[in-house]
């Protein structure tokens, strides 16, 4: 049966994402699981000071249902999610699902806008490299990935804010998203360069776009090099092709034989790849956004766990391995609006 | 002969490997006249789409023309460059390429690849190439034009992606035609329709056309002119005619006997010289089966259904005794090589079974039956002799692989011995074994995949297109070692092929598929002579012919 067109990627989606349910099921236990044993008791912790008697503690325990067995407290859990509360966290005090709606936004704006210039920067590199192979283009291209990889991004990171803040001064202070004199503008997306756009403040567009270079670009380099090599592979393949020979061979356009006949189809595995980095810096931006003092979603979980705070962790697990899910989905269907092969079934 | 198009004057193409500099083409000239086809023939390596390619300037980076000239209309192409170039690149020659799949670009849509070629050379607006787009694919006879405009190749067969191929090559009406192995991996019916299409085309436009192949029957049915190529350099030019009845060159002798013809016998394939060592074999009867033996091989009622629940196979019945060597023939999605898989054990049959000397074997599952004790007696030969090669294992290795596994034998000399043994029976030199795949020769591994196949002394060999990727010349003597290895050891050969003159020769009988059922069956000679379907019909007459000497002469 073949199904072309959205109609069949829609499906194609559809059944991934059923597909899926079973494994966030499996991150749901096996982090409940791995939080339980890992050392520490939150009821130490979180009572009131060190010198908190055993009484206290206990009464701590048992408000935090803590006195009950692994597997009835796991019942709770999983029936709490069910009701979509995720818990409240001990450290904030808030309920974590609207810490996490907080903050996933200034994760999400970060992640997106970073993947953005690493994707403006390696395709074309990637794109240059491929045609002159083994020029010094292409060596200077590998040197700049091989650079970017090297270098820790709180290294990279702390380098450019020691540039640009420091010796330069062009750079805003390094702290938050958005310095603490400009008035917010009323939160329709979450995402302070698009709200601000939206409420028409170009000042405060202006103030968050600064804000958000430094963290970007530091996050960027990291990820420029696996998606500027990809394209580098996949173009050679691309313009060592038949159907290139083919365009060359009735004399199209320099420029039509290299983009719309090499590039579109060298561009379908960094689509891939793109999905598959988009959802490691996700997880991975915790430097970055301890660097930046970023109010993002993985710094939060980070002194969550320092803290043995159980439900921020569960729920910033579970919200990760969400995203996972709906970026591969949005990779498939981009990958099949790219590529008409992929709808076959 | 009419007006001169392109004159090749002593084009010399060199590439630079990582081993210095490769001549490629040494000195080639030829001339083409304005409206005329000519073969350019010859095998592998030869430098014939080397000189092509140097023609319509689409050498790799690697290669580069290092002396001649290439004169069309009087200019010189090898000096063009920029804009001239891509003037004359499409407009003035195209070229069609083998394997027309992946010749065209897969994420776009067929109109839009043709549309691209017209809005290169002529300016008019979109819809009007469009418009051209649709014209020219009814020009190369595609059916439902306007739903296959967007299209994209995965969704068209072979043969309409030539055609397609053969759209945007004609879409600015070039002067100069290039086609690269044009039919080459096509069925024989496709490849007849495809070929006549293109010859009928070629001739309504004027177009010359240099049709390079390495099928002299292919030349010799569509070209006035053949020039034969080997090593880089022409060894003859002359009319099919005097080429097949009085061959100049040693080489043009060679490659006209190796091509098989529809009353060439397998002793004929090589020239007088190299006749000796089989005729010694050929010579002795073959052993007739005691009467009463059972048979060595019973399919009965064998089908396949893949998931989608179409049968690629149906209702497939068959016997073969020791010894017998039948051939199985259809174009390509008759289920041919799903039987064969399905015989030896490699596939799971959806029904019917298969009785191997008095043993039911279908029911074993294909994952298990390498443990069979009869896995050694049914061995099989693959058709790509690069692809079923493990490239980490020296030559020795594979003939001792199977030896080990299903002999139980361990390193050692006898091991040693038997696989020198096996060696020899097949030709291949014994220093030659250990080496790697990739330092042996196309007809050289063709010949480890056979020793490695009869290394446990089977007896049934499932042969699935084992010369398919092979020079004319090396298929000959492969064919003949099979041939020898079926009369010196009484191995029952199960021969798959599309190449209809090969079966003949080789086989005593031929089953006929298509659309994964039996069309007809019988002694081969007499099924090629004599068919009774159509089917059968329009297949072997699909076959270029090489019209022999005595054929032409009784014609004129």
């Amino acid at each position: 049966m073949v199904k072309t067109g959205l109609g069949g990627t829609m499906v194609r989606a559809g059944r991934r994402l059923l597909s899926s349910l079973p494994a966030l099921f499996g991150v749901l236990v096996f982090t409940f699981l791995l939080m339980r044993v890992l050392p520490g008791d939150p009821a130490v912790f979180f009572a009131s000071g060190p010198n908190a008697g055993k009484e206290e503690i206990e009464q701590i325990r048992k408000q935090m249902g803590l006195d009950k067995s692994v597997p009835e407290q796991l019942v709770f859990y999983l029936s709490d999610i069910g009701h979509g509360n995720l818990g409240r966290s001990m450290m904030t005090g808030q309920p974590v699902l609207k810490d996490l709606r907080e903050r996933l936004p200034a994760s999400l704006e970060l992640t997106f806008t970073a993947l953005l210039i690493a994707l403006i920067a390696a395709v074309p590199l990637g794109v240059i490299a491929a045609l002159r192979p083994g020029s010094v283009v292409d060596h200077g291209v590998r040197l700049f990935c091989a650079l970017g990889v090297c270098v820790p991004t709180f290294v990279s990171g702390l380098l450019l804010i020691y540039v640009f803040y420091y010796l330069l001064g062009l750079a805003p202070d390094p702290t938050g998203r958005i310095d603490v004199f400009t008035s917010l503008p009323p939160q329709r997306t979450g995402f302070l360069s698009i709200d601000f756009l939206l409420a028409g403040d170009l000042e405060g567009w202006w103030a968050a776009c600064k804000q958000l270079i430094l963290p970007a670009v530091s996050m960027a380099l990291f990820v420029i090099a696996p998606l500027a090599r990809i394209t580098r592979a996949s173009m050679l393949v691309s313009l060592g092709s038949d159907f290139v020979r083919t365009a060359r061979s009735v004399g199209l356009s320099w420029r039509k034989v290299v983009v719309t006949y090499a590039l579109r189809n060298a561009i379908l595995p960094v689509i891939t790849i793109a999905g598959i980095v988009f959802s490691t810096m996700l997880g991975a931006n915790v430097l970055v956004e301890k660097v930046f003092s970023w109010p993002g979603v993985a710094s939060y979980a980070l002194d969550a766990l320092l803290s043995s705070d159980y439900a921020p962790v569960q729920g910033f697990v579970l919200l990760m391995a969400s995203l996972f899910v709906l970026v591969n989905l949005v990779v498939d269907i981009c990958y099949g609006i790219a590529d008409p092969r992929v709808s076959i079934e | 002969m009419s007006e001169e198009l392109l004159r090749i004057d002593d084009l010399h193409v060199a590439f630079s490997t990582r081993r210095g500099m490769v001549e490629a083409v040494r000195g080639v000239t030829l001339t083409v006249g304005k409206g005329e086809m000519l073969g350019l023939v010859g095998e592998s390596g030869s430098g014939k789409s080397v000189t092509g390619f140097a023609t319509t300037r689409l050498l790799d980076a690697a290669g580069r023309v290092t002396g001649g000239k290439i004169l069309f209309r009087g200019q010189d192409v090898t000096k063009l460059r920029g804009d001239d170039l891509r003037q004359l690149q499409g407009a003035a020659m195209s070229m069609i390429f083998q394997n027309p799949r992946a010749a065209l670009n897969p994420i776009r849509a067929i109109g839009l690849q043709i549309a691209d070629a017209i809005l290169t050379h002529k300016r008019i607006s979109k819809d009007a190439a469009r418009a051209e787009a649709l014209d020219l694919l009814r020009a190369v006879q595609i059916r439902d034009p306007e739903a296959r405009m967007n299209a994209y190749p995965h969704e068209l067969s072979g043969g309409m992606c030539q055609r397609v191929m053969i759209a945007i090559a004609i879409s600015c009406n070039p002067a100069l035609l290039i086609a690269d192995e044009p039919t080459t991996g096509l069925d024989v019916t496709t490849q007849k329709v495809v070929m006549d299409l293109l010859a009928d085309i070629a001739a309504a436009r004027g177009m010359a056309t240099i049709l390079i192949t390495h099928d002299l029957g292919l030349a010799a049915r569509y070209c006035r002119r053949i020039a034969v190529m080997e090593r880089g350099r022409i060894v003859e030019e002359a009319s099919p005619r005097t080429l097949f009845s009085a061959p100049q060159h040693a080489y043009t002798k060679r490659l006209v006997a190796a091509s098989p013809t529809a009353t060439s016998r397998i002793e004929d394939l090589v020239t007088e010289e190299e006749r000796e060592r089989y005729s010694a074999v050929v010579g002795k009867p073959r052993r007739e089966p005691e009467h009463g033996t059972p048979p060595l091989l019973q399919v009965r009622q064998l089908a396949k259904r893949f998931d989608q629940g179409s049968a690629a196979v149906a209702d497939f019945s068959m016997t073969m005794a020791g010894g017998e060597s039948v051939g199985l023939v259809g174009e390509s999605g008759s289920g041919k090589s799903t039987t064969s898989r399905m015989i030896c054990r490699l596939i799971d049959p959806s029904e019917g079974d298969i009785v191997f000397d008095g043993q039911s074997i279908g029911h074993v599952a294909a994952r298990d039956f390498h443990r069979s004790p009869l896995r050694k007696d049914i061995q099989m030969v693959f058709q790509d002799p690069n692809e079923s090669l493990n490239p980490r294992y020296t030559a020795f290795d594979c003939i001792a692989h199977p030896l080990m596994r299903l002999d139980g034998m361990r390193a050692g000399d006898a091991l040693r011995q038997r696989v020198e043994e096996c060696a020899e029976r097949v030709g291949l030199p014994l220093d030659l074994l250990p080496r790697f795949p990739h330092q042996l020769s196309g007809g050289q591994k063709a010949r480890v995949g056979i020793a490695r196949a009869i290394a446990c002394r089977p007896r049934l060999l499932v042969l699935d297109e084992p010369t398919a990727a092979l020079d004319v010349s090396v298929q000959a003597v492969v064919l003949q070692l099979l041939d020898r290895l079926r009369r010196e050891n009484d191995i029952a050969l199960l021969f798959v092929s599309h190449d209809l003159n090969v079966v003949r020769m080789l086989c005593d009988r031929t089953i006929v598929l298509r659309n994964g059922g039996i069309v007809e069956q019988g002694e081969s000679r007499a099924l090629f002579d004599n068919p009774k379907t159509d089917y059968t019909r329009k297949l072997v007459e699909a076959i270029p012919h090489i019209e022999t000497g005595e054929v032409l002469a009784a014609a004129l």
